[in-house]
């Protein structure tokens, strides 16, 4: 095939998108990472959690959080008896400062962290109304800061309660799953801190990651499935009663 | 014929007029890397990713810090990461001379995970603080990096 | 502030996100699209009897829609950053989707058809007003002096047409704005297909009777007589409207307590708790029984004209109170419960703040200052014992 000038000027636009999509995939600051070559999600073991509130304060401090928001945090349940569709719940200050002793009053009693979900079909990303906050080529749901025009309507559209509006930048914003980090090879804050391995990260794209050995022979839940959000936060041994 | 209509024509070339305008500005205005990989601002998955750190997890601890390592290594705080207790320490890894980390209060820091409550699980070490210690901290009796106390030497 | 909590809310949930402006939003369309209705009811339908209405209808749908994008401009966190909506709009948001509705029903629609029928005017008014308001009107001749029987035949044919595409548009306009929240999977309190629906027919309670509580209000002003003909067809289509948006409401209410699904006990203690003034006694009791009841009579028993008059202006402004009282209902009711169905927060509203009260009142205050610059502006009537200042004889649509 000979090049003439002809079928290079219709190549040169051709070769410009490919080699966007080439350079696409490695953020600036993380040279090695490619965004087609994972899939976060997170590991929550119920059983583990002690509620010692290390999580939501490594990640308040890891994200400036601002005080009386939160970007993950801790409910105590208390479930008495059969009393399942009704439990007693509490997150004093989200759990930061851990919860105050309770004597035992009979029934179950429990902690649940929470944080975004990083849901794969995010309710909060389809409404909305300029693109500010968007699911990543590597499944994390992040907020454009300089894009939000704080409409609030993804607070809205959340079924978790998991967003809020920044008083400080007076845009929407939530848990990161620390992409700051992840994309360097580390694990997020949360799960650096908490000392019995109830929260760890996981990669479902990467078939070594034990989050695939520790799915098939577990119990494991999403909260609210009937939403259908395709959430990728998965809770370990977690009881019918947590909302 | 035209006359007639030659208010609608007018109205016409003003609506053309403001959709040129529209286009002109679209393109001036919405920012160039919109649109990269979805509908949103290509360029804010870097400045995401860009963030400073604050926690610098307990590997690079590990590098300097290695007679803590051997210590914890013994314990049962082996699987516990050195900033849970210790706080973010990112600014330390990277200048430890200039930037000391702070004498921690046992007595607020262990409470926090070994104080007993209910809703903890059953097998996890927790104590009533008050009636264990009678108001002691917790570092009196305990080594922080090697909790258990054993017949022998402590410290 | 410390906000009252009772039981369990998710930390992010117990501060309110959308405020008393996000309530007084749809019910600023609403009454956009209800004036709007009554105005086509006129000119799509021939219903001769709400002729005198048609031009106030149209100037009153005009004030409203310029007012509305204000509660959303002070709400919003980044106002300048709102023209992304325009430039970056996501198709999958009915936020997004609903900037281009109001854009279309403004420019496409209202202004348009407004123009239409006022062009005569405007061309004699340009050439007859002396000073700066001259060039007003000069500009919106868009240079064009041709007033011909024929240039004027083209227009009302256009107008026409403009109002027939209208009829649909103003429904899209507060029927989008209902399914903005009737789409929102995580909240059982706006979910509904319903939703549009409902938002529609209470939109068109509340623009009719706006509009007859200012025709009543304005013709009582230039000291002429009320045409009781128009008044009994105004009160009659609010009637039927009113039943048809009340049977609406009370469908979903009835479907909800038989179901009784999960969030049914949340939601039904928080309407006998912290709803139950604004959602029973202000919107059912005295928003929409007792104005229908009141209309009804007047359906059914002789009264003289001056009693029916005072009548209609009662259920007049019940139904204003009413409507106001549901839009409250279902963006403040929407957020004051956990959507772990576990607990309750309280609404603080401020009172001087960006989004406060006294923000609110000067929002509603704001159009009817803008509908008295635009009815001296393009007077909706005939000459003798207009308000002052109002220009000629119109060709169309007056009394």
């Amino acid at each position: 095939m000979d090049i003439t000038r002809r079928r290079l000027l219709a190549l040169l636009p051709a070769a410009a998108v490919a080699w966007k999509y080439v350079l696409a995939g490695t953020p600036e600051a993380s040279p090695n990472y490619k965004l087609t070559e994972h899939w976060w999600g997170m590991l929550i073991d119920i059983p583990k959690c002690i509620g010692c509130g290390s999580c939501v304060r490594a990640c308040a401090e890891e994200n400036d959080v601002p005080e009386g928001y939160y970007r993950t945090w801790i409910e105590r349940y208390h479930v008495a008896d059969w009393k399942i569709e009704r439990p007693e719940v509490e997150s004093p200050d989200g759990g930061k400062q851990g919860f105050p002793p309770h004597a035992d009053d009979g029934g179950k009693n429990f902690f649940v962290p929470k944080l975004c979900n990083q849901c794969a079909e995010s309710p909060c990303t389809q409404v909305c109304p300029v693109g500010a906050t968007f699911v990543t080529p590597d499944g994390v749901v992040l907020v454009d800061k300089s894009y939000c025009l704080g409409c609030r309507y993804c607070i809205q559209a959340c079924p978790y309660g998991c967003r809020f509006l920044n008083p400080k930048t007076n845009t929407a914003e939530k848990c990161s799953l620390c992409y700051h980090r992840i994309t360097k090879g580390l694990t997020t804050a949360c799960c650096e801190v908490c000392p019995t391995g109830a929260r760890q990260l996981a990669d479902l794209k990467n078939p070594k990651d034990p989050i695939h050995e520790f799915l098939k022979t577990h119990t494991v839940q999403v909260l609210k499935p009937h939403m259908a959000t395709g959430a990728k936060v998965f809770y370990n041994g977690m009881d019918g009663s947590v909302r | 014929m035209f006359k007639d209509i030659e208010h609608l024509i007018r109205l016409a070339a003003v609506i053309a007029v403001a959709l040129v305008a529209f286009v002109i500005l679209r393109a001036a205005v919405v920012p160039h890397s919109f649109g990269q990989y979805g509908h949103y601002r290509g360029a804010a998955i870097g400045e995401t990713a860009s963030r400073p750190i604050a926690f610098a997890g307990h590997d690079a601890c590990e590098g300097c810090h290695t007679d803590v390592v051997d210590q914890k290594k013994l314990g049962k705080h082996v699987v516990v990461a050195c900033e849970a207790c210790h706080g973010a320490l990112a600014k330390h890894a990277d200048d430890p001379g200039s930037v000391q980390p702070t004498k921690l209060d046992t007595a607020i820091v262990c409470a926090r995970c070994h104080e007993a409550n209910s809703a903890k699980p059953q097998g996890f070490p927790q104590v009533a603080t008050a009636d264990h210690s009678g108001g002691l901290a917790c570092d009196t009796c305990h080594q922080p990096h090697r909790p258990k106390i054993e017949a022998e030497g402590k410290k | 502030m410390q906000i009252p909590v009772e039981g369990f809310m998710y930390p992010n949930e117990v501060e309110l996100q959308w405020s008393i402006l996000i309530v007084l939003y749809p019910f600023i369309t609403g009454l956009v699209a209800g004036a709007f209705i009554l105005a086509s009811l006129e000119r799509v339908f021939r219903v001769q009897a709400v002729k005198p209405t048609y031009r106030l209808a149209l100037l009153t749908a005009l004030a409203f829609l310029l007012v509305a994008p204000l509660p959303l401009q002070l709400h919003l966190g980044h106002p300048e950053r709102s023209l992304e909506m325009y430039l970056t709009p996501h198709r999958s948001s009915a936020m997004a989707m609903f900037g281009f509705v109001y854009l279309w029903y403004l420019m496409g629609v209202l202004l348009l058809e407004i123009w239409l029928d006022y062009r005569r005017e405007i061309v004699e008014l340009s050439q007859t007003t002396s000073g700066g308001l001259r060039w007003v009107y000069r500009v919106l001749t868009l240079g064009s002096r041709n007033v011909s029987e024929r240039s004027l035949r083209i227009d009302e044919r256009l107008g026409y047409f403009i109002t027939l595409i209208g009829i649909p548009s103003a429904f899209l306009l507060h029927g989008y704005v209902g399914f903005i929240f009737g789409s929102i999977k995580a909240n059982p309190w706006w979910s509904s297909p319903l939703m549009p629906i409902v938002f529609v027919f209470s939109a068109m309670v509340s623009g009719i009777s706006a509009v007859m509580l200012l025709y009543m209000l304005s013709t009582r002003l230039r000291g002429q007589q009320i045409d009781m003909r128009c008044l009994d067809t105004i009160a009659r289509y609010l009637l039927y409207t009113f039943i048809i948006d009340f049977s609406l409401e009370m469908l979903d209410l009835l479907q909800r307590v038989y179901e009784a699904d999960e969030s049914f006990r949340s939601l039904d203690f928080m309407v006998h708790t912290r709803l139950w003034t604004s959602q029973v006694i202000i919107q059912i009791l005295l928003g929409t029984v007792t104005p229908i009841a009141l209309l009804g009579l007047t359906q059914v028993l002789k009264f003289r004209d001056i009693a029916r008059k005072r009548v209609y202006g009662l259920a007049g402004c019940l139904t204003m109170i009413g409507i106001f009282a549901m839009r409250w209902n279902v963006v403040i009711g929407g957020q004051l419960f956990s959507k772990s169905f576990l607990g309750y927060t309280t609404y603080k509203m401020a009172f001087a703040t960006r989004e406060g009260l006294l923000t609110a009142i000067a929002l509603m205050i704001l159009p009817f200052i803008i509908l008295w610059v635009l009815v001296k502006l393009l007077p909706p009537w005939a000459e003798s014992g207009s308000l002052p200042g109002s220009g000629v004889a119109p060709a169309h649509g007056t009394s």
